[in-house]
């Protein structure tokens, strides 16, 4: 079980509270597909993705950047059990999507910078190793179903 | 190997030298984060008195860390070559994991994010992680 403080808790949910998913959502993925390119493999669908002017356009990468920081937003009203929270997005991950989990870990460390950019100054030192705390024990979850 | 294209190289020299002015507080920033976020970095300071965020030892070393990036930014053409003696260090003496240079770099990220948002644009992200990605691995090169 992960233990919180109750310094990292508040970290948490302080910063879940200064940004705006619809804002952070498009722009963390627009990030991840454009910083690691290779990220693209699993939006063939997407249509677009051949220049950054064609990612940051582009809607369906909007929509589901929105969607990724929504579920997010599970995992900070249920700090107290995250495992169980995730555990059908891992399957999904897993089983259907066939995501290589060290994916998880770009897309954490773009959320990251992009929240940074946000936040500016009340993004200090304590209160990134809270949110990046929180953003490792995502990331485990949604690696836990994976066999 | 990795290569920046031209565009990059131009992106890179050109973010950097307008924060030139700032780079004492960056390094301070970036390596009071890496201490604060990555705990187990802290090994490699265990003979600083004080390894707390802005402390000193943490400022000078920031100082150090900046000096070596902004160097790099300026032999951006020839990282191997240009960062010969660095390397020699990191290898020889310092025998740093190399996996804590994508630690620090991640860290460096934030605070360039962080302190210069509006400069920070896709493309000037993408850049500068493959310039300091880069720059590893130019410090990486002895090891074995």
């Amino acid at each position: 079980m992960v233990e919180w403080t109750e310094a990292e808790r508040r970290a948490i949910e302080s910063v879940w509270e200064k940004i705006d998913v619809n804002v952070i959502g498009p722009q963390a993925l627009e990030s991840v597909l454009i910083v690691y390119p290779w990220t693209q493999r699993y939006f063939g669908v997407f249509g677009n993705l051949s220049s950054v002017s064609a990612i940051t356009g582009n809607p369906k990468v909007a929509a589901h950047g929105k969607t990724v920081l929504k579920a997010l937003g599970s995992g900070v009203k249920n700090l107290d059990d995250i495992k169980s929270t995730y555990a059908k997005l891992s399957e999904l991950h897993s089983e259907k999507l066939n995501v290589d989990p060290d994916n998880f870990r770009l897309l954490a460390d773009c959320i990251t910078i992009v929240i940074s950019t946000k936040l500016a100054a009340a993004f200090s030192p304590d209160v990134q190793a809270a949110w990046q705390k929180f953003l490792d024990v995502v990331v485990s979850a949604l690696s836990r179903e994976y066999h | 190997k990795m290569s920046l294209s031209a565009k990059e190289k131009t992106l890179v020299k050109t973010f950097f030298s307008k924060v030139s002015g700032r780079v004492d507080d960056i390094g301070n920033e970036a390596l009071s984060r890496m201490l604060t976020v990555y705990p187990q970095t802290k090994t490699y300071f265990a003979h600083w008195q004080d390894l707390s965020p802005g402390s000193a030892s943490v400022r000078k070393h920031g100082k150090t860390v900046m000096g070596g990036v902004m160097e790099a930014v300026e032999k951006i053409d020839n990282l191997c070559e240009g960062l010969r003696n660095l390397s020699d260090l990191h290898a020889f003496v310092l025998r740093v994991d190399p996996s804590n240079f994508k630690i620090l770099c991640h860290c460096l990220l934030v605070v360039l994010a962080m302190t210069s948002p509006e400069d920070f644009s896709p493309e000037t992200h993408v850049a500068i992680d493959k310039f300091l990605a880069s720059v590893s691995l130019a410090l990486s090169e002895k090891y074995r």
